[in-house]
């Protein structure tokens, strides 16, 4: 579905050439769902933006959906769809009525636009504000407003860019929802980026973590935190004494890694809840009480912090629209 | 909520519907269409809206035309006369300028990359919206000559119709420019407005939309012969009051022309720099 091959993308800031996407080689089968994972100015926007024909690559090839997204874009854009970080509808506009144009957009006839339309209309939950001006609805309705409007004319392929920025839990719960069922029922295949690792975690079977504009990691959620990060056992106890004992005793038991701070010990293994039980038995055994056991299981942060040294969530809650705002005006006015 | 579980019916129908649907790409003329009429969309569930652009041309044609009757150079008869085909001219100048305020709030929404990414043509994303300029222009136009009509004015259909497709012309081609310059100014509001109203006022007052230019100053002349508005100003007071066959019509027809020509031009190249 996807085959890009060296994809690059420079931006010119004040005169010093920034390389948001450097010789990027991705593969993404029909079918598939995959995330883009990685901090904010990681370049996953960018890449997105380059697959669908809205920025060409500096350098490089992509092609999506059979064709080449600089020669070929409108076979491109039309087979693909596109959900992006801002709101698809316009202001002023009803909503039922910009599903209707854009399905016209797609080279619909006025009566199919006009089915399809109340059909996703009904799908999405969206009966009682679609006949609404788009600027009264909320933004839970306003992104599934989005959704519909990116799947009106049954693409093929689907790209999402940061799709949960900006919704509360039940949203994006919501939404995670949506996509899952949009699979079940069209096998479509799915690329969408974020920088929630729960989102990537739970819904992607295929995660690409991206770092300084390249491939750092590619696996599924599990492979990665199996291979990059193990689950962590915290134990702690009255007397510090008791911490070093045990921290010794783990050692030789589970021949981890092991680490002690104070009356705390921290454990970091493969297989956490399967030993604990084992780990408990032999520091019992060995007169040392325990006064509480904490089992963590791996989590995409962890995967990060591994594979970059950096933690994911130092860039900051914020969305990545002021990394994006930014290139594009010096691309402008470069 | 319908069923998860995806039966082969479904999957059958769905690879139909794809087939059948996202194949088939439409032609310039049906992009501009489309185009055209979802901008459209809002002012007819809306027709007030069109008003809103309106308030200056209105407060000048009740505040400041008052003031010129008797003032020489606005000819032998009623005040009005001279002055509603400029303050015609000057809506349509105003709602013109104004419209890429719209397209300036949907780069900012993402309405607009969101077009971008469909087939449309670009040209269409921009002949559409200027087209479309045309409705709310006609719709003041009827506003200003209706509420004239019970004062000192006499209208001539013909000429009036005649300036109307005149203006029509001139219009889209300062809505074109006004979005280009929406496009120029992606992701800075101030750029927008900052140069549309710069440029407005003194475009304005050099096409002798408020006072007649011809006693003015030589340097000020020589400004306002080099302003395509004047000629369509010109070209209006004479078609408004019913003289058709004259060179400054066609003066004034082919100062539009250029007007919609270098917008359109200036409009598409934009548009396909657009992302």
């Amino acid at each position: 579905m996807i085959r890009t091959n060296g994809l690059t993308r420079h931006f010119t800031v004040k005169k010093e050439t920034v390389e948001a996407v450097r010789g990027l080689d991705l593969e993404v089968q029909q079918g598939e769902l995959v995330a883009l994972l990685g901090p904010n100015g990681a370049g996953k926007s960018t890449t997105l933006r380059m697959l669908t024909t809205l920025i060409p690559p500096t350098s490089g090839t992509a092609e999506v959906a059979g064709h080449d997204v600089v020669r070929e874009q409108s076979e491109v854009r039309s087979r693909i769809g596109y959900i992006g970080q801002g709101n698809g509808a316009g202001h002023t506009q009803r909503g039922r009525d910009e599903l209707i144009s854009q399905g016209r957009c797609y080279g619909l006839s006025r009566k199919e636009a006009r089915s399809r339309a109340s059909e996703l209309i009904a799908a999405l939950d969206l009966e009682a504000v679609a006949d609404r001006t788009v600027s009264t609805l909320s933004g839970g309705q306003r992104r599934r407003l989005d959704i519909a409007m990116g799947l009106i004319h049954a693409p093929d392929l689907l790209f999402l860019d940061e799709p949960s920025t900006g919704l509360d839990p039940q949203n994006r719960a919501n939404l995670q929802e949506q996509i899952a069922k949009l699979r079940a029922e069209y096998a479509t295949t799915i690329v969408l980026t974020t920088h929630y690792l729960d989102e990537a975690d739970s819904m992607a079977e295929r995660v690409i973590v991206v770092d300084h504009g390249r491939v750092i990691a590619d696996d599924t959620p599990s492979r990665l935190k199996e291979v990059h990060a193990g689950d962590g056992i915290t134990l702690t106890f009255d007397h510090e004494d008791d911490a070093r004992r045990a921290a010794d005793r783990s050692r030789r038991v589970i021949g981890a890694e092991v680490s002690q701070f104070g009356t705390t010990v921290e454990i970091r293994v493969l297989g956490a809840p399967q030993l604990l039980p084992e780990l408990l038995v032999n520091l019992a055994a060995d007169g040392v009480t325990v006064t509480s056991a904490q089992v963590a299981r791996p989590t995409m942060d962890d995967v990060f912090l591994n594979l970059t040294g950096r933690s994911l969530r130092e860039g900051g809650t914020e969305p990545t629209d002021t990394e994006t705002t930014v290139h594009e005006n010096q691309e402008i006015a470069a | 909520m319908s069923a998860t579980v995806m039966t082969p019916d479904a999957e059958n129908d769905q690879a139909r519907k794809s087939a059948q649907m996202s194949r088939r790409r439409p032609s310039l003329l049906q992009d501009t269409t489309t185009v055209f009429m979802r901008e459209l969309r809002p002012v007819l569930h809306n027709p007030f809206s069109v008003v809103f652009s309106m308030i200056q041309p209105l407060v000048f044609l009740g505040l400041f035309g008052p003031l010129l009757s008797d003032f020489p150079g606005t000819g032998e008869g009623s005040a009005l006369q001279w002055f509603v085909p400029g303050i015609v001219v000057m809506s349509c100048l105003f709602s013109g300028a104004f419209t890429g305020s719209n397209l300036l709030f949907e780069l900012q929404t993402g309405a607009h990359e969101r077009m971008l990414v469909t087939p449309l043509r670009r040209s269409a994303l921009l002949i559409g919206r200027a087209l479309k300029e045309i409705v709310p222009m006609v719709m003041q136009t009827v506003i200003i000559v209706a509420v004239c009509l019970p004062f000192d004015f006499e209208l001539h259909l013909a000429g009036t119709v005649i300036a109307v497709l005149i203006l029509a012309v001139m219009t889209i081609g300062i809505g074109a420019l006004s979005y280009a310059l929406a496009l120029a100014s992606k992701d800075q509001d101030w750029l927008f407005w900052t140069v549309q109203q710069t440029l407005l006022f003194p475009f304005l007052l050099l096409a002798g939309i408020l006072l007649p230019i011809d006693d003015g100053p030589g340097w000020l002349r020589t400004l306002a012969d080099i302003n395509p508005l004047t000629y369509v100003v010109d070209a209006s007071r004479l078609l408004f009051n019913g003289e058709i066959a004259s060179t400054a019509v066609l003066q004034g027809a082919g100062a539009a022309a250029f007007l919609a020509a270098l917008g359109l031009l200036v409009g598409i190249r934009s548009m396909r720099r657009s992302n």
